[in-house]
């Protein structure tokens, strides 16, 4: 099975020099693309079906295509989306970490595929290690003209900077991530106009995942259809770095073809449940997914097979719930987090997620009533796509309507017992 | 009054944007590096180094998590209380600062040695539960083990 994006990266992560990474055919990616039409680049990658890998699932190639090829009224930017704050999700972590430089040859790739002359690195705030190895890399890379002025002698110039984060959820969100960047609040922009026309500072900007540019100098190299073939699934390409957390033997990340099953990951990577555990669901790519259950447990991960089953990949990273842990107590959790980061711009966010965390917090303490299942009920249908400005609050109601679905029984008997049936006492 | 070394490291911050305003949440870092937290005084000089208002800047540092408008002590706890960890026992790790520091999320000890503050998840989910005292980050925590960690933070 071939692991392109992680098969060099060692086990304690200590990331590869530059030189080690030419050596094991870093760069040479860079090297071709380089001497050719910068459209070349981009139809590798439509070929290839990639798919943005932050949760979003949106064709890469697609996106570049969209950014416009004749407008040099100003510069062009690339964005890369290293804000990884999604709960239960640490796979960018891994690339970033262990293999810097094959993120920065994504990002020379893709900033010449849309012509960018200046490309930013959103990372998140607590990534210390990855700050330090990302600023080492650019060292390297800088010395040896692989970024900075006439790349590799040719007339393409690319800056590429950090810009390291200081806590907020909504920079994720990737308008609230173009607000931040530009040094205002990370609240969500209203599209159109979208950020390929008119994003950073007004102009054409590409936002794009770690995990996403670091497939993009494997595609080149090889080649859009060989990239394809990785993938188990028809309509997505190449390989997906899954994960998997919670009360399991092995938690971890794999990088395994897209389209693999999770209960190959649940039972085979991850090694099942912790002894004395059991298996209750599953929320696929982070919180702002729909659970799963036992019967989806032969479900591909990929895209659209997730979407069938009712959820959505996301960002691949799955998180366990065992029969040992409260699901009412679990959403509670979520909800929390995502009243607190909400950012206040839209009044179904602000006042709806807040409410929600309150009512499943009276549950959770014994004092919850019928009603409440409703309250619950009419909020899942009224947050909605349409009915906010930005998908936080949407995202949020995604494992509180499953969690309704699926584990009714155990909402109901915290009414009915007047007590979380979880918690001693 | 900014230091020179703080006024340097802005403006070696603005050099990558093509506006100052971009470089706020910068300032606020490098600041915050320097003293351990930012004060309205250092507001308003961010605010004149950058050519805004003390309330564009106060703005921006109001809404980040990891700017301290108010002192915090000599160390910060932060201790993950997202999805992973809490189903792998962040509640009874936070319990456990509890017990041995005497303090809550949002508190400092009498001392000045450690603040506690909760955190969204640190992406260390498959090492959960997580935190991170200063810049180090600490996985697979145990409750049993937490003194002995702490003691390594004078």
């Amino acid at each position: 099975m071939e692991r392109p994006l992680t098969q060099h990266i060692r086990p304690d992560r200590e990331p590869l020099t530059l030189r080690e990474y030419e050596q094991v055919g870093g760069y040479q990616a860079a090297r071709r693309a380089l001497q050719a039409a910068p459209r070349e680049v981009t139809e590798q990658v439509l070929k290839s079906n990639l798919r943005g890998r932050g949760g979003g699932g949106f064709l890469t190639g697609q996106k570049w295509s969209l950014v416009p090829p004749d407008d040099h009224n100003g510069p062009k930017y690339l964005v890369i989306n290293a804000d990884e704050m999604e709960p239960g999700t640490m796979k960018d972590r891994w690339l970033l970490e262990g293999q810097p430089h094959q993120l920065l040859e994504g990002v020379l790739l893709s900033a010449y595929a849309i012509q960018a002359r200046v490309a930013y690195i959103f990372l998140r705030w607590d990534y210390k290690l990855a700050a330090r190895r990302l600023q080492q890399a650019l060292a390297e890379a800088y010395g040896q003209r692989l970024l900075g002025a006439n790349i590799l002698g040719t007339p393409f110039c690319l800056d590429v900077h950090v810009h390291t984060s200081a806590g907020r959820y909504m920079c994720g969100e990737e308008t609230g991530l173009l607000n931040a960047l530009e040094g205002r609040r990370p609240t969500p922009r209203s599209r159109p106009p979208f950020a390929v026309t008119c994003g950073l500072w007004g102009r054409p900007t590409a936002i794009n995942n770690v995990e996403t540019l670091c497939c993009v100098p494997h595609i080149v190299q090889r080649g859009g259809e060989w990239f394809r073939a990785l993938s188990r699934s028809p309509d997505d390409g190449g390989t997906k770095i899954y994960g998997a957390s919670g009360r399991l033997r092995k938690p971890g990340l794999w990088e395994l073809p897209l389209g693999t099953t999770a209960r190959e990951i649940l039972m085979e990577h991850a090694g099942g449940l912790a002894d004395g555990y059991r298996f209750r669901g599953l929320l696929p790519g982070g919180a702002s997914t729909d659970f799963l259950v036992e019967q989806h447990l032969d479900v591909k991960l990929d895209f659209a097979s997730v979407e069938k089953a009712g959820s959505r990949l996301g960002t691949g990273t799955m998180v366990v719930l065992d029969d040992r842990t409260c699901p009412v107590g679990l959403v509670l959790n979520l909800m929390q987090f995502f009243a607190r980061e909400s950012c206040g711009w839209c009044t179904p966010c602000r006042e709806g997620l807040p409410w929600l965390a309150r009512t499943l917090q009276a549950l959770e303490d014994g004092l919850g009533t019928p009603a409440d299942l409703d309250v619950l009920e009419a909020h899942v249908r009224a947050i909605r796509p349409g009915h906010t400005f930005c998908a936080l609050a949407p995202g949020a109601m995604e494992p509180l309507g499953s969690a309704l679905k699926y584990f009714r029984p155990d909402f109901e008997r915290h009414v009915a017992d007047r007590r979380c049936p979880w918690r001693a006492g | 009054m900014l230091t020179e070394q703080e006024q340097q490291a802005i403006a070696e911050e603005l050099r990558h944007y093509p506006q100052p305003r971009a470089a706020v949440s910068e300032a606020l870092k490098i600041v915050q590096r320097h003293r351990g937290w930012v004060s309205d005084e250092s507001v308003r000089d961010i605010a004149a180094a950058l050519s805004l208002t003390p309330d564009e800047v106060d703005s921006i540092a109001t809404c980040y998590s990891m700017i301290f408008r108010r002192p915090v002590g000599r160390h910060v706890i932060l201790l993950c209380d997202s999805v992973s960890c809490w189903i792998m026992g962040a509640n009874p790790l936070q319990a456990q600062v509890g017990a041995l520091l005497g303090i809550g999320p949002g508190e400092t000890t009498a001392d000045g040695r450690f603040t506690l503050l909760p955190c969204a998840c640190l992406g260390a989910c498959d090492r959960a539960p997580a935190m991170m005292i200063d810049d180090d980050l600490h996985v697979d925590l145990v409750p049993e083990k937490l003194g002995e960690l702490l003691e390594r933070y004078a």
